[in-house]
């Protein structure tokens, strides 16, 4: 049998442009899931997953590696960044899916599909307004604020995890535009 | 760019989050193969197209996903209310009177 | 180069250091802080430009955005030629290069002034319509040519912009809207009471008027100092932004802004990292609008000429920049602003000649504080005209008697005729935000009325001109403004003291009268456009009432500078003839841009590789190093052909059928859309989505699922594979996968809410290897862990999860060639990886990769169709023969009603056919036309046409699908393809070409 080498959506990051305020960086893999389903799975999901999943849409909550967003009424992102290997990430669907039994639910590993993007600077809300339509300053988008909204022409998600820092979950097939357009605005906001 | 408020999500959005979904409250009927070609004509094709206060849907595609119902004005772009699929139809008259307030 | 009409001192320049440019090749002198008129003026420059269509002699008539004639390109090398630009704009670098336009040979000799001197009447208001109207042939070939290159503006640029543009979408509790007294005091306020403010100006230094202002005193101390203090203290406060160089140029609804900032124009050596604009797209909660008030011309005989300028922008010019724009003045004027001219023109040492006040006597205090001074005003006077032709040399003033008749002129030598008519405020964003007018009749100025919710005028745009009135309305609009965006703030009030400003009071609208003979004078109202008065006057008498039909018909406000200095005067003209009053007649419409604004700004970093996500599927680097040629599907690259040795695509792409057929290939499928529709009522809901029935599909089976729109027509299909009771793995076409998604959303939260399923879009988390051809499974074997492929144990169209090359895996036994087939779906990260270990086991049985070419050939010869090639929104399932796909026990499915209206079952709805040419050798244009005869009638209609046709490889011919009306009952007849050369003769078959029992597919 050959040697099967995961081949991640983005690149190492090059050299960071000389006076730049932001850092793009790609980050490691993890696994992620989605979970839709009601209070009864929620519950059961937070358990098994090792962080209570968020009850108000549109905000994350963290502890350790393991984070859960909240994207709408009914649907959470799991992400684990403790977790990548195939065997690990079917141990947590086994744990997860365990925890659940029969209350209805819809738990789906995208691991695979997206990738995320670190953004970090003291320009990095300036940065992603570029593309983003959303107002990033932390009254309006305070961190730990999570939400899917668009980066140009591209769908993202957007997490702010610190006052500076923004993590950007992209499918994997657009996370070369969005890390190329990020890059092409970050080198422009040099001082005239 | 409108801004639209997603009932969902609490917050008002930009408009490039979401796509339009045409006129609400055309409702499928519960056993289609009832009803009659003309009525079911209507139903597919025939739309009221007011200037005017709309009653629209709309989709939080790009953000929470859901679907939900609005009143726009077709002329000033203006949303006097947004609210959740399934909710009922809000009375035009009145919401119009609140907002000339 | 002489200077000599720099003023000895004062001006916002820096006199300590020198720019160099050119102007139409001659070198010239400026300092930092000029605009490029202004270094004109001061070099004694005054003929700037050429009308658009009488190519007239022009120079600046303004300072700002308004200037009409002074258009110039500029030339920053390396092909970054910007045409258009308003000399009053354009900022001075060391190294500017500009060059005037519209002119051949040269601004002085200019061919085109020809068409200043053809009989009165040939380029008369509407003069296109009228001359250019036969023969119609001679329109595209003749006249618009001709009239291309005779009138116009500057030249595009013959090369790619260089230079990049970036967006900022931004955000604000307010915005200001102009840096004058009014919107100074605005942000001032509004920053006071802690809002986040954004004030931006078009120009390249904030405070607007204040910074031409000699003698204004503003709580103690100048203007201009006011301002820069003002500026000092915005600046320090981190909740506002400062945008000047920075014009608003559209506003839109809710409070949304177009605001486009200039980066590079103005430095000689930008850093190439930096964009030449920025497009902003501020969305404020509140907004002040101070864009100011704009001075208009008075309309007399030879009121175009160089040196005959407005009154206020000569004051700005001499006080501002210290450029003289002539040495002696006369000041015509119906606005007591003329008379600030006049005192600070005579104060930098200009001499005015006179004051020419079109107004009756007796004088106000202005006039007699300038007799005083020793000026010559003359009151109830007009000019009737101005000699020279590059340049004023005279002007020719009269009085009115009293009977309203124009006495003698005399002859006044002069250089500089300044015009004072008014000022217009400029209400053009606050016209945007769709806000009402209202007229002021006894200003005579339209206003607006009310203001639009979350907004709010102040200053001279609003008709507050004194500076004290206008700082004190910006300060309290701003206060308010921020307290309606939120911010506590008791504050409210400022009454600065102003002293030494001359409010201007009083204006003139329409044509002016004279003595002269009004069939040979031009007495302009529309600049840039060359619209005069008499123009205005015939469009009145030709019919035309309405003020839309005579701008249309004059052009009057239709030039870049879309009238910001002729729309009133040509509304007043208008009304005049039409004898109504003005605010009867109404206004034209006020559209954004306000200024225009590059292609390149609105495009921003959408273009070359950015225009558009590229999206690359997981195995895309392999296909690259194999050579592979790409085609675009939607945003997706696909590999089209895998070419070997120089082979053409047709050589590649029959190699590749032939191959597949022959062993087998390997095919990226991972684009196809997928849906994980997961929940207990996950079979009931694809039951009512799709045609076919799910219920009984056992797990571990896959079934063709065809789904409908409401209306009945197909508008996608795709494998469906079920893992478990309640969950499924769907696959839809490519190009589908969003749109099914949401209209299987739509259905699920709008017209199935009670049913407990979810859908979650897993596209992007397969890579998907597709393995098809007699030796698949043979390939395959060696590298699946756990899975039994056996014939019987893994029939056509099922699908197991297992492990293969060691990953988790989807395998599917499915086939879109007709061969025995699998597509291998495996987490995308390992795409490659087990792309390239298949891959390495398929050359031991000869494989070959094969692109979306060989795809359609092979499906092709089976007759699968392909939705959106063999479909267009208008086609059934019965029309493609896929009747069997639909599950007629099932109540209800969407589209199901619409299948049994009368129309979706008529016999001779177009159905899909084979075609197969009498010629094997030729291949059927695709999307050809289908007729009964091979030369039909001019106006038959067309019996349908053909949606797919390829050479095949294992047919040895070409073959064809193609949508006839009532296809299947002409099975057999001979039909026609008419082509430019000839019709192709075709027979009708039926849509299968190859194996039509289906025994490769059960290898």
């Amino acid at each position: 049998m050959p040697e099967i080498a995961r081949r991640p959506a983005l690149p190492a990051p090059g050299e960071p442009f000389p006076g730049v305020a932001v850092t793009l960086a790609p980050l490691p893999a993890a696994a992620r899931f989605v979970l839709r389903g009601d209070l009864a799975a929620v519950a059961a999901a937070g358990n098994a997953f090792g962080v209570a999943l968020p009850s108000r849409i549109n905000t994350a909550s963290t502890l350790g590696a393991r984070s859960a967003l909240m994207l709408g009424p009914d649907e959470w992102l799991l992400v684990a960044d403790d977790t990548s290997a195939p065997d690990a990430t079917w141990a947590l669907v086994r744990a997860l899916e365990s925890a659940l039994g029969t209350v209805p639910h819809s738990l789906v590993d995208v691991s695979h599909r997206q990738t995320a993007i670190r953004v970090e600077g003291h320009e990095a809300a300036l940065t992603l307004n570029a593309a983003v339509p959303l107002d990033l300053c932390e009254e309006a988008f305070p961190v730990g604020m999570a939400t899917r909204t668009i980066c140009e022409k591209a769908e993202i998600v957007l997490w702010r995890t610190g006052p500076r820092a923004f993590r950007v979950e992209v499918w994997r097939s657009f996370a070369p535009y969005v890390m190329d357009l990020l890059s092409a605005v970050s080198q422009e906001n040099v001082p005239d | 760019m409108l801004l639209i408020r997603c009932p969902y999500c609490q917050t008002d959005r930009p408009e490039l989050e979401f796509r339009y979904g045409g006129e609400a409250h055309v409702s499928r009927a519960q056993d289609p193969s009832s009803v009659p070609d003309a009525a079911w004509a209507e139903f597919l094709y025939m739309r009221t197209n007011p200037k005017g206060f709309h009653v629209e849907r709309w989709r939080h595609t790009h953000g929470c996903g859901r679907f939900f119902n609005a009143v726009r004005h077709t002329v000033t772009d203006r949303f006097l209310a947004t609210y959740r699929a399934g909710e009922p139809k809000p009375d035009l008259e009145a919401l119009a009177r609140e907002a000339a307030r | 180069m002489t200077v000599s009409f720099r003023t000895a001192s004062g001006g916002r320049i820096d006199r300590d250091r020198t720019i160099r440019f050119t102007f139409d090749g001659t070198a010239y002198r400026g300092h930092p802080g000029d605009t490029l008129a202004s270094a004109l003026l001061a070099n004694g420059v005054r003929l700037m430009g050429r009308s658009f269509k009488y190519h007239r002699p022009r120079g600046v008539l303004a300072a700002g955005a308004e200037e009409p004639n002074a258009l110039v390109s500029v030339d920053r090398g390396g092909g970054r030629w910007t045409p258009n630009l308003r000399a009053t704009q354009v900022e001075l670098h060391e190294g500017l290069v500009a060059t005037s336009q519209n002119r051949w040979p040269s601004l002085s000799h200019d061919v085109g002034e020809l068409n200043d001197v053809v009989p009165p009447g040939v380029f008369s208001a509407g003069f296109y319509y009228k001359t250019f109207m036969q023969p119609a042939s001679a329109w595209a070939n003749l006249y618009e040519p001709f009239i291309r290159r005779a009138a116009g503006l500057g030249q595009a640029p013959s090369q790619a912009d260089p230079d990049h543009y970036t967006h900022r979408y931004a955000f604000c509790d307010v915005l200001v809207v102009g840096a004058g007294a009014a919107g100074l005091a605005a942000a001032l306020a509004a920053a006071q009471a802690g809002a986040r403010v954004i004030l931006c100006d078009e120009q390249a230094e904030c405070g607007g008027g204040l910074l031409g202002e000699r003698d204004a005193v503003i709580d103690g101390v100048p203007a201009s100092d006011w301002a820069a203090s003002t500026l000092a203290t915005l600046s320090g406060d981190k909740r506002v932004t400062l945008l000047p160089r920075t014009q608003c140029f559209g506003a839109y609804a809710q409070n949304f802004f177009g605001l486009v900032q200039r980066l590079t124009d103005h430095l000689p050596h930008p850093d190439p990292r930096m964009p030449r604009e920025r497009l902003w797209k501020v969305r404020a909660r509140q907004v002040v609008l101070a864009t100011g008030a704009i001075e208009r011309p008075l309309v007399f005989p030879e009121n175009d000429r160089p040196g005959v300028m407005l009154a206020g922008a000569a004051r700005a010019y001499v006080n501002r920049y210290g450029a003289k724009p002539g040495d002696r003045a006369v000041v015509f004027t119906a606005c007591d602003s003329g008379y600030a001219a006049a005192h600070d023109l005579t104060a930098a040492g200009i001499v005015v000649s006179a004051i020419v006040d079109l107004r009756p006597g007796p004088d106000g205090p202005v006039a007699a504080t300038a007799r005083g001074a020793g000026l010559d005003v003359r009151s109830n006077a007009v000019v009737t005209g101005v000699e020279g032709r590059l340049g004023v040399r005279a002007a020719m003033v009269a009085t009115i008697a009293g009977n309203g008749l124009v006495g003698p002129s005399e002859r006044i030598s002069c250089d500089l005729v300044l015009m004072a008519g008014g000022w217009t405020p400029a209400v053009h964003l606050h016209s945007q935000m769709r806000g009402k007018l209202r007229f002021d009749a006894e200003r005579e100025m339209y206003v607006p009325a009310a203001p639009v919710e979350g907004s709010r005028s102040a200053g001279a745009c609003n008709g507050t001109f004194g500076i004290a009135e206008a700082l004190a309305e910006g300060f309290s609009a701003g206060a308010d403004a921020a307290r309606a965006a939120g911010r506590e703030w008791s504050e409210r009030d400022w009454s600065p003291v102003v002293s030494g400003e001359i409010v201007p009071d009083g204006g003139f609208h329409g044509a002016v009268p004279h003595d002269r003979d009004v069939q040979k004078v031009k007495a302009f109202v529309d600049f840039q456009n060359d619209v005069t008065e008499k123009d205005i006057r015939l469009a009145v008498r030709e019919g035309f009432r309405s003020i839309e039909h005579v701008k249309r018909y004059t052009t009057n406000g239709m030039a870049t500078d879309q009238g910001k200095t002729s729309n009133m005067n040509g509304l007043a003209i208008a009304a005049g003839s039409l004898g109504k009053p003005i605010p009867e007649v109404g206004l034209t419409t006020f559209r954004a841009p306000y200024t225009p604004v590059t292609f390149g700004a609105f495009a921003g970093h959408s273009r070359g590789d950015l225009f558009d996500p590229i999206r690359r599927t997981p195995t895309h680097d392999w296909a690259r190093a194999q050579g592979a040629v790409f085609e675009d599907v939607g945003m997706w690259k696909r590999a089209w052909y895998i070419p070997r040795g120089g082979e053409t695509m047709h050589a590649a792409v029959l190699r590749e059928c032939r191959t597949v057929r022959e062993t087998g290939g390997l095919f990226d499928a991972s684009t196809l859309g997928k849906i994980e529709v997961v929940g207990p009522d996950a079979a009931e809901f694809l039951n009512r989505l799709y045609t076919n029935p799910w219920t009984k599909l056992e797990t571990g089976r896959c079934r063709y699922g065809l789904m409908l729109n409401e209306a009945g027509f197909v508008m996608d299909d795709g494998v469906v594979g079920r893992l478990a009771p309640d969950r499924f793995h769907v696959t839809t076409t490519t190009g589908g996968a969003p749109r099914v998604l949401a209209h299987m959303e739509d259905y699920l939260q709008t017209e199935f809410p009670e049913l407990r399923v979810w859908l979650t879009s897993t596209t992007e988390q397969w890579a998907v290897i597709a393995v098809q051809g007699p030796n698949a499974r043979a390939v395959l074997q060696p590298l699946v862990a756990d899975i039994d492929m056996a014939r019987e144990a893994m029939p056509h169209m099922s699908v197991r999860e297992g492990t293969i090359c060691g990953v988790p895996a989807r395998l599917f036994r499915v086939s879109f060639t007709g061969e025995l087939g699998f597509e291998v779906n495996v987490p995308a990260e390992y795409g490659q990886a087990v792309w390239e270990a298949i891959w390495a086991e398929s050359q031991k049985h000869g494989f070959c990769a094969y692109g979306t070419e060989a795809m359609h050939v092979l499906r092709a010869e089976k007759g699968y169709i392909i939705v959106g090639q063999e479909t267009d929104g208008t086609v059934t399932p019965s029309d493609l023969g896929l009747d069997w796909a639909i599950g007629k026990a099932k109540p209800d499915f969407v589209g199901k009603r619409s299948l049994a209206r009368p129309d979706m079952l008529k016999p001779d709805r177009k159905q899909l056919v084979g075609l197969l040419t009498v010629d094997p050798a030729v291949v059927l244009e695709e999307g050809a036309q289908i007729t009964a005869e091979a030369s039909p009638v001019k106006g038959t209609a067309a019996l349908g046409h053909v949606t797919s046709a390829y050479e095949s490889a294992a047919l040895g011919r070409s073959i064809a699908m193609a949508l006839v009306a009532g296809g299947r009952s002409r099975l057999g007849e001979t039909l026609y393809v008419p082509m430019p050369n000839a019709a192709i003769a075709v027979t009708v078959v039926e849509p299968v070409f190859l194996d039509r029992e289906g025994s490769r597919l059960d290898a």
